[in-house]
């Protein structure tokens, strides 16, 4: 059984839609990627599974649970993580009080100074930066602290939107070489990306999306060789 | 209205361009800087004149302050949130109030350790006895805020701001003549029956440790401070921490606002021959006292527990919040019950202070107290104890100096002369930062 199933979802924003109709699925152990051109829903998918939109059809099972009119505390509780696009960092709080929100659903305190050493070796900089305000952090640095933020939620399957959304190539090489470790340590992602590049690097799957439905699926390898997909997305090379 | 071309100058609009709204608001801004010179030539006279009472008044202007600055966190709290000025936030005042009024007058609530140990001291009965009543005007207060979060302001809450402000003007309309009703707290003037007997402190009553130990808890927190403050730019963040942590807060507050206010009132001071005669009453400390410890407690919830730390991420983010699994209607009802707590804590002290509650005494302070929020920055908790004290003072200042009747009109043009430096409040944040 599939970790995450998207059945035939339907989601609108008012009286316009944006979804009709889609459907796809996350192994456990994946990394499925979702690419797709500005507006085709990529976002919209991953806020509905999330819970912060409600679809009008559909349905969303994770873990063999219907999730699909659970609330979004709810849904973290059960380890599933969304990064949100643009990285959303709290920018009052510290780098250590944003990350400590994101074990916000956890108790144990002893765990969660360990999660949080783990986020520190993965994202040294962070360390030297616990005490500073989440505003005053770099592009860069912000989505580090997001992605450590998700972590330390000790998520089963992480969804990503954009993480290497506005920075340098080599801090790109850098967040994708982190997903494929998180991604090695047991954790299962659904990737978001406008690099379908570097998406399909680090991707096992990917489904190509357009405005509002699914047009392609396969294997990253295959998709990185479909010739509609490097004429849309590769750069036609 | 003619056709006009796209963009063609007219007489209409050349009335209202910027050139001229620039030369009004220099105008405006003359006057009332004219104004300002008046009121410090003005004060500065009245202190020269007679330094005694002058500063007598300063500390009767801290005492009503302090209560301004609790009820001006709840405004600034639920704005952060919510972005809603809640206009009932003067009533939850009055509710607090009464509530103390009932539980003194009628249940004798304020005796309570003295019925069960009748061998207890009459100092540790009152001071017991004050802090229930005040605990029970907080509990129903915030649970009345509680009440008005969950049916009056939560349903609107996706729909445009002014619905939900417009409510609030509603629900205080509400709650002022619901306590009208004969049955409920009638519209008369109340004899407000004090917890504690006023007692009076000059010099020689205040004993010398009091103020000894004061001054020694604020040195010994301003001290720590500024070695936590160096510590933390050489860049330890344990101490930057620890720089921020509301202990500190805590001593410099309540250490450093009644060693001057008890070495003010306890010391004989003598200037030129003629002998000050400053007094400080038991309300003034215990209010002093009781806000300080309220503020620094509330600052203790928002920056070092887990509530907080949620509420200061919903304030800046929901739907990121949502995403780490805060439930926010839960973090927002909690907003407003701390918020409502508050004014009822700051409802008990003022009716202690004025020995009188009405149902319409919410309306006067909550608009100073908002007043004071928005002078010390909508949204910030150290703009609120700030714009609190600047309200009080000026308030009393004025009526004590300048003119009695006018006090209320003098205290209010505070928020354009202070707007007019500082346009987004003293502590506020420039726009544009939200998302
Ligand atoms: N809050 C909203 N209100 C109305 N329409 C919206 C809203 N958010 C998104 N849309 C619309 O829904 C469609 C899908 O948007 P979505 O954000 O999911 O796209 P996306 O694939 O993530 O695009 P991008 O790559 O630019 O992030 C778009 O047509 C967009 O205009
Ligand atoms: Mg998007």
């Amino acid at each position: 059984m599939a970790l995450l199933e998207i059945k035939n979802l339907y989601v609108s924003y008012g009286s316009i839609r944006a979804l009709h109709g889609i459907s796809f699925k996350v192994e456990e152990g994946e990394v499925v990627t979702l690419i797709g051109a500005n507006g085709a829903g990529k976002t919209t998918t991953l806020k509905t599974i999330s819970g912060l939109l409600r679809p009008d059809k559909g349905q969303i099972v994770y873990d063999g649970v219907d999730i699909t009119r659970m609330g979004a505390d709810a849904i973290v509780r059960r380890g599933l993580i969304h990064v949100p696009e643009g990285r959303r960092i709290f920018a009052p709080l510290t780098v250590r009080e944003n990350l400590e929100m994101g074990a916000f659903t956890r108790k144990d305190k002893h765990e969660i100074e360990e999660s949080m050493e783990r986020v520190f070796t993965l994202f040294p900089r962070l360390k030297e930066r616990v005490e500073q305000p989440g505003g005053t952090l770099s592009g860069g640095e912000q989505q580090m602290l997001a992605v450590g933020r998700a972590l330390m939620a000790k998520p089963r399957l992480l969804l990503m939107d954009e993480p290497s959304m506005g920075l340098a190539p080599i801090l790109v090489e850098e967040i994708f070489e982190i997903i494929r470790e998180i991604n090695e340590q047991g954790v299962t992602i659904l990737l978001v990306e406008q690099n379908a590049h570097m998406a399909f690097s680090v991707a096992h799957r990917g489904y190509v999306m357009e405005t509002g439905v699914i047009q392609l699926e396969g294997p990253a390898s295959e998709l990185a060789e479909n010739p509609q997909v490097r004429e849309a997305y590769l750069g036609g090379g | 209205m003619g056709v006009r071309a796209e963009g063609s100058p007219s007489v209409n609009t050349a009335f209202l361009n910027r050139k001229n709204g620039a030369w009004l608001n220099r105008l405006s801004a003359a006057f009332f800087a004219l104004l300002g010179v008046g009121v410090i030539y003005v004060l500065g006279k009245a202190f020269v004149d007679n330094p005694s009472v002058f500063t007598q008044q300063v500390m009767n202007g801290l005492q009503l302050g302090f209560i301004y600055a609790l009820i001006a966190l709840g405004y600034t709290m639920i704005y952060g949130i919510v972005k809603l000025i809640n206009f009932a936030h003067g009533d939850v005042f009055m509710v607090g109030s009464f509530t103390s009024f009932y539980a003194i007058a009628t249940m004798n609530l304020h005796r309570w350790p003295a019925r069960l140990w009748p061998s207890m001291s009459e100092g540790l009965v009152v001071l017991i006895g004050t802090i229930t009543v005040i605990l029970l005007s907080m509990l129903v207060s915030g649970i009345l805020a509680i009440v008005m979060e969950r049916f009056a302001y939560r349903p609107l809450r996706n729909k445009p701001r002014i619905a939900a402000l417009i409510t609030a003007i509603g629900v205080s309309f509400f709650l002022e003549y619901f306590g009208a009703l004969p049955f409920v707290f009638s519209n008369n003037y109340i004899t407000y029956p004090r917890p504690f007997e006023v007692v009076v402190y000059d010099a020689g009553t205040i004993p010398p440790a009091a103020m000894i130990g004061m001054w020694v808890l604020f040195i010994v927190s301003v001290v720590t401070y500024i070695v936590m403050l160096v510590m933390g730019k050489k860049g330890n963040a344990a101490a930057q921490a620890w720089a921020r942590h509301p202990l500190l807060q805590f001593g410099m507050l309540f250490g450093g606002f009644l060693a001057v206010v008890l070495t003010l009132a306890g010391v004989k001071i003598e200037v030129g021959g003629k002998v000050w005669d400053l007094s400080a009453s038991n309300v003034m400390l215990v209010i002093m006292g009781a806000s300080i410890i309220l503020q620094v407690g509330l600052q203790y919830i928002v920056t070092q527990t887990k509530l907080g730390k949620a509420m200061r991420a919903a304030a800046y983010d929901k739907p990121a919040a949502r995403l780490m699994g805060i439930n926010v209607d839960y973090v927002i009802a909690s907003t407003f019950a701390l918020g409502g707590g508050l004014a009822g804590a700051a409802g008990v002290l003022y009716a202690t202070a004025f020995k009188q509650v009405h149902h319409l005494m919410g309306i006067i302070p909550g608009l100073k107290a908002f007043v004071a929020a928005v002078i010390g920055g909508i949204g910030s908790i150290p703009g609120a104890f700030v714009g609190g004290l600047i309200m009080g003072e000026t308030e009393v200042l004025a009526a004590g100096f300048i003119s009695t009747p006018m006090r209320d009109a003098i205290a209010f043009s505070m928020l354009i002369v202070v707007l007019l430096v500082w346009p987004q409040g003293i502590f506020g944040e420039p726009p544009g930062e939200k998302v």
